[in-house]
């Protein structure tokens, strides 16, 4: 009897441990931005790219949707979303806040009239450590989000055509 | 003798516990406990990764603002999520995984204490 319930016992552990085995092949690992999605933008203050003066959570209340993309004059892939950028541009209810990232303003300045300026508002994060409130990694980042700071979207990498198609539609709801 | 041997473990785990709870603040052994997210398998203290250089700036600022190394690890895991700490915060999703050691520790003890009781 004993014998029987040691290896019942023992089975279930087995059991037990190659479903957790079984479980932990499907967790995802990579870092996904599913944490910052639907969370409120905290306060922040980033410098102007041109003034003197600081960009805060008070102006972003003030636009119905806003993109906070991150940028650099460096970052190659940047380049290949600079284009869906200028046509996101042309949308009314939009506002594109351009963070420029660990760079130097002259080649940022330079980047930005070769290829056109599609940024409404245009700040600056020499060190890079004001990216880290926004839960960046690696740039190009954007963040969408609306008038009550809450994070909407999040695309890590560069933007792409059906990106553009989501950021439309989520702001045309 | 047999008294002596549990009062010595349970002042073990005590004082074991007291040392996680350490107030002073060690900036390596937070940049220690946090992924660098764009390196494989590297800790922000061992990468000269982009990422882990900002990481190791903020951290450095919160320090200096005074936030306890609970404050910074509940921040970046806000920021970046559990993932990106090494050790991460009890929380419901995880509660098992921190609860389970202790459970089986009392347990444990609960089964060798009954098989030495009917020994004797």
């Amino acid at each position: 009897m004993t014998k029987k319930i040691a290896s019942l016992v023992f089975t279930l552990i087995v059991m037990i441990v190659l479903y957790t085995f079984y479980k932990g092949l499907k967790i995802e690992v990579n870092y996904n931005t599913s944490d910052l999605i639907n969370k409120k933008i905290e306060s922040f203050s980033i410098k102007s790219f041109n003034e003197n003066s600081l960009f805060s959570e008070e102006d972003l209340k003030k636009n119905n949707f806003s993109l906070i993309n991150f940028w650099a004059s460096w970052c190659v892939p940047c380049r290949l979303e600079h284009e869906n950028l200028m046509k996101l541009k042309e949308l009314s209810n939009l506002k594109i806040i351009g963070v420029n990232y660990k760079d130097i303003k002259k080649n940022a300045s330079e980047y930005l009239v070769d290829l056109g300026n599609p940024y409404n508002v245009l700040l600056i994060d020499t060190d890079g450590k004001q990216s880290v409130n926004f839960g960046i990694y690696g740039i190009p980042e954007s963040i969408l989000i609306n008038s009550e700071l809450m994070v909407l979207k999040k695309y890590i990498g560069p933007l792409m055509d059906k990106d553009l198609l989501e950021i439309k539609k989520e702001i045309n709801k | 003798m047999k008294n002596l041997f549990f009062t010595n473990i349970i002042l073990l785990i005590f004082f074991s516990s007291l040392d996680a709870n350490e107030v002073k603040i060690n900036e390596n052994e937070i940049f220690k406990n946090l992924r660098c997210l764009v390196c494989q398998g590297q800790s922000v203290a061992e990468s000269n990764s982009d990422f882990a250089q900002t990481l190791k700036l903020v951290v450095r600022d919160k320090i200096n603002e005074g936030n306890s190394q609970k404050e910074i690890y509940e921040f970046l895991a806000e920021k970046y999520g559990a993932w990106i700490l090494y050790d991460p915060i009890f929380d419901g999703k995880n509660s098992i995984l921190w609860l389970s050691p202790y459970i089986f520790l009392i347990l444990g003890g609960l089964l060798l204490f009954f098989f030495i009781l009917r020994r004797n």
